[in-house]
C-alpha cells in the first residue's frame, strides 16, 4: 500500500521551526512519507513541491500572523494546479476569528497550540484513508 | 485538605504520580539531597560569597539591596508611532528600560514592499525601514536618559547605526549612551533561524561592532549572547546553558583573532537566558553560567579585568511554556518563572503576558506582566537577601551537575572545531530537535502534565480579549518608505552603499560606511542587499 505523502512547509519570513519539525517527525513515525521543505518557502514553491512529490497533504506552520495573506494565495495556486484533492492543513498561532475564514477558503484543518500530535495523525488518516488520496 | 505530595486527581481521570522523577529537561531527581551529595564541593571554590570569584552566588556583594533588577518589557508592533506610544505607557507605569521588538521584514533585512514582506509588516514587532522610522520610534524619548535593548541580529549594525544617528540628532554623546544589541547570530543559525549572510561574514560584522563600540560607544553592551531562543526551540536547560556559553566563548575567540585585547571588549558582552518552568533547575543554570564564564575568561583567556569575569544576564520567562488553553494560568507560570530568575540573580527581566500564546499582548496584559515583577520586587521579600538558596544541598548539587554537563558539551564542540564548525555540521540543531521531540512525546504520553492542556482540561473556557493587528501598519509603512526613497539623494546613497560594499570586501570596519548610509536615509533593504551582493545568503539544509 502506498504511504500517505505529506509536504510540511514553513511559509513566510519566520524561522521558528520547532513545531514544523516536531509534526514532521510525528507524521513520519506514524508511517507517512514526509517531505520537509525548510524555511521561507513562497506559496509558489510549496505548491510546486506538492506537485512534484505527488503529495496527499500540505501542512503549513505559520506563527507570525501572516496566515491571512499566505493561505489565500496558496489555495488559489492549489486550485489553479488542479490539486483540489490535496488536504491542506495549517498549524500555528491563529486568532479564533480567522479559523472560519481559513475553512471557507478550503483549508481542511486548523490546529491551534496545545493540540496533540495524534489528533493531526488521526485527522489525516481519516480524511486520506477514506478519500481519494492513497488508500 | 489532604497534605503531602500526592496530586489531586481530576474527576474521572487517573493521574498517577510518575514512576521516575525528573526535571522538565528529563534530569533524574533523587528523593533527598544531603551533605553526601556535596562530598567534593568546596564553598570558596564552588560558590564563594556574592561578589567574589567565581560569582556563583551573584556578581554584586549586596545582591538587589543596592539596585533591583531592570524591569525591561520587550515591546513593538505596527508602526513606529504605535510602538512609541506603548513605550511612553511602559515608562509611565514604572518600567525602567526599553526593549525593541522588530517585525520580521526588519529582522530579515527586507523593506516593507519586498514580496517576502507580504503580510508580515508590523505583525511581530515594529517596522523600521530607515532612519525616518527610527526618528519616530524615539520621538519625545531622550536616549541619554534611558537604556534601550534592541532585539536585532543579522541587521544589527544597520539598526544600531540608526539609533546612533538619532542620538546624534538629539545632541546626546555616544560616549554616554547605554543599552544592548542582541547581535547574536550564532543562536540564529542554531535555533531561531533569522540569518541573512553565511556564518563567517556574519561573525565579522559582530567583531566590527566589538571594535567600533570599544572606540566610540564604550558603555554599550555589544552583544547579548542568547540561550532564550535555543531553549524555546526545544533545548533542555543543560543544552541552553552549554550552547549559549560555548557561543560566548566563540565570540571572544573571534574578537581576539580580529586583534582585540580580551579586556577591551569582553566586559561589554552580556547574556540572555530563558526562565522555564522547572524552578530549581533554572536557578542552578544561572548560577552555573556565572561560575563557568568567570573560570573560562580568567583561566582560559587570561582576562585580568574583573568585569570580564562577571557574567551579566537578562532573563525572559518562557514563551513556549504559555498555553492557549486557560490563559490566566499563564500569569501563575510567569510569576514562578520570574521568581526563579530573581533567585538566580538576573540583572534584568522580561515577564511574558498571559495572552502571548494567542497573539501579541494587549496593553492590559502587558501591564499585568510588569506588575508581576513589581510584586516579586516589593512584596515577596526575596530581594532583601542575597542568594537565599545558596548552600542548599539540592541546588548546589544541581549547579555542579550543570557545570560538568556543560563541560562535556564544550569538549564535543571543541573536537568539531568550535561552534561555527559545529553549526555548519548541524550538531546543536540536531541535539535541540531531538530534545523537543522527546518533550512532545512525554506530553502526549502524559508523562509530563501541562495544566489545562493534557490535564485539568476545561471545555467551557471563556475567551480572553486579544490584540488583533490588522494591515493598516503595512499600508502606512509602505507609504512612508516610498516617501523616503523619493526624497533620497540618489548619488549620496549610491556612494555610501559603494563604500559599504568596499569595506565588506576588504577589512575596514563596516560601521563607519553604515553610519553614512543611514545619514543618507538608505533603507534596511538597500543596506542588506549591498552586503548580500558581496557575501551571498545562507541557506540551511532542511532536515527533520
Amino acid at each position: 500500500m502506498r504511504k500517505i505523502r505529506v509536504v510540511i512547509a514553513k511559509p513566510g519570513l519566520d524561522g521558528h521551526d520547532r513545531g514544523a519539525k516536531v509534526i514532521a517527525r510525528a507524521l513520519r513515525d506514524a508511517g507517512m512519507e514526509v517531505i520537509y521543505t525548510g524555511l521561507r518557502q513562497t506559496p509558489e514553491q510549496i505548491v510546486a513541491a506538492a506537485l512534484q512529490e505527488d503529495a496527499d497533504v500540505i501542512g503549513l506552520s505559520i506563527l507570525s500572523g501572516a496566515h491571512m495573506h499566505i493561505c489565500p494565495r496558496l489555495m488559489a495556486l492549489v486550485r489553479e494546479r488542479k490539486l483540489d484533492h490535496v488536504l491542506v492543513l495549517v498549524g500555528g498561532i491563529i486568532p479564533d476569528v480567522d479559523v472560519p475564514k481559513l475553512h471557507e477558503m478550503g483549508i481542511a484543518g486548523v490546529f491551534l497550540p496545545g493540540r496533540p500530535m495524534q489528533d493531526i495523525v488521526d485527522f489525516i488518516n481519516e480524511r486520506i484513508g477514506a478519500g481519494t488520496g492513497a488508500g | 485538605m489532604k497534605s503531602g505530595p500526592a496530586a489531586v486527581p481530576e474527576p474521572g481521570a487517573a493521574l498517577e504520580r510518575p514512576k521516575t522523577f525528573t526535571t522538565i529537561s528529563g534530569r533524574p531527581i533523587a528523593p533527598l539531597y544531603t551533605a553526601a551529595d556535596l562530598a567534593g564541593w568546596r564553598y570558596e571554590r564552588d560558590a564563594a560569597d556574592p561578589g567574589a570569584f567565581p560569582y556563583t552566588r551573584g556578581i554584586h556583594p549586596n545582591g538587589y539591596r543596592g539596585k533591583l533588577w531592570t524591569m525591561r518589557q520587550f515591546a513593538g508592533f505596527g508602526t513606529p508611532e504605535e510602538t512609541n506610544e506603548r513605550y511612553k505607557q511602559l515608562l509611565a507605569a514604572g518600567g525602567t528600560g526599553l526593549s525593541v521588538a522588530f517585525d520580521l521584514p526588519t529582522l530579515m533585512g527586507r523593506d516593507p514592499d519586498h514580496s517576502y514582506s507580504l503580510g508580515e509588516v508590523g505583525k511581530c514587532g515594529v517596522s523600521i525601514a530607515s532612519l525616518a522610522d527610527m526618528e519616530r520610534l524615539f520621538d519625545g524619548i531622550a536616549l541619554s536618559d534611558i537604556t534601550t535593548s534592541m532585539t536585532i541580529n543579522s541587521p544589527a549594525p544597520m539598526i544600531f547605526a540608526m539609533y546612533l544617528v538619532v542620538a546624534e540628532q538629539q545632541g546626546a554623546s555616544w560616549k554616554t549612551l547605554s543599552g544592548t544589541l542582541q547581535n547574536d547570530i550564532l543562536k540564529e543559525f542554531i535555533a531561531q533561524k533569522e540569518y541573512i549572510f553565511p556564518p563567517r561574514p556574519s561573525m565579522r560584522l559582530i567583531t566590527d561592532i566589538f571594535r567600533f563600540c570599544a572606540d566610540e560607544v564604550p558603555k554599550w553592551n555589544t552583544i547579548s549572547v542568547s540561550g532564550y531562543h535555543i531553549r524555546e526551540a526545544g533545548a533542555t536547560a543543560l543544552q541552553e546553558l552549554a550552547f549559549t556559553l560555548r557561543d560566548g566563548i566563540e565570540y571572544v575567540q573571534w574578537g581576539i583573532d580580529a586583534g582585540l585585547a580580551v579586556d577591551d571588549f569582553v566586559p561589554r558582552i552580556s547574556f540572555f537566558f530563558n526562565a522555564h518552568s522547572d524552578f530549581f533547575e533554572e536557578i542552578a543554570k544561572y548560577r552555573a553560567a556565572r561560575k563557568i564564564w568567570a573560570r573560562v575568561m580568567r583561566d582560559q583567556f587570561g582576562a585580568k579585568d574583573e568585569r570580564s569575569w562577571k557574567l551579566r544576564f537578562h532573563t525572559q520567562t518562557a514563551g513556549v511554556s504559555l498555553t492557549a488553553q486557560q490563559p490566566y494560568n499563564n500569569v501563575v507560570r510567569t510569576a514562578l518563572q520570574a521568581l526563579s530568575a530573581v533567585l538566580g540573580g538576573t540583572n534584568s527581566l522580561h515577564t511574558n503576558s498571559l495572552d502571548e500564546a494567542l497573539s501579541l499582548p494587549t496593553t492590559a496584559a502587558a501591564t499585568l506582566a510588569l506588575r508581576t515583577q513589581q510584586v516579586i520586587a516589593h512584596e515577596s521579600g526575596v530581594a532583601n537577601i542575597v542568594d537565599p538558596l545558596g548552600g542548599s544541598y539540592f541546588l548546589e548539587k544541581l549547579t555542579l551537575d550543570m557545570e560538568s554537563g556543560a563541560q562535556a558539551y564544550f569538549e564535543t564542540i571543541d573536537r568539531m572545531g568550535g561552534m561555527v564548525a559545529a553549526i555548519e555540521q548541524g550538531f546543536p540543531q540536531r541535539e535541540i530537535a531531538e530534545s523537543s521531540y522527546r518533550f512532545q512525546q512525554a506530553v502526549e504520553a502524559k508523562d509530563k502534565i501541562i495544566v489545562g492542556v493534557n490535564g485539568f482540561v476545561d471545555d467551557n473556557e471563556a475567551p480572553v480579549p486579544i490584540l488583533y493587528i490588522d494591515d493598516s501598519a503595512a499600508d502606512a509603512q509602505m507609504a512612508r518608505l516610498h516617501e523616503v526613497r523619493a526624497r533620497q539623494d540618489a548619488g549620496r546613497v549610491a556612494r555610501a552603499l559603494d563604500a559599504l560594499r568596499a569595506a565588506a570586501r576588504g577589512a575596514d570596519n563596516t560601521m563607519y560606511p553604515l553610519l553614512e548610509c543611514v545619514r543618507a536615509y538608505a533603507t534596511v533593504g538597500q543596506m542588506c542587499d549591498a552586503l548580500r551582493e558581496v557575501w551571498g545568503e545562507w541557506e540551511e539544509v532542511p532536515s527533520i
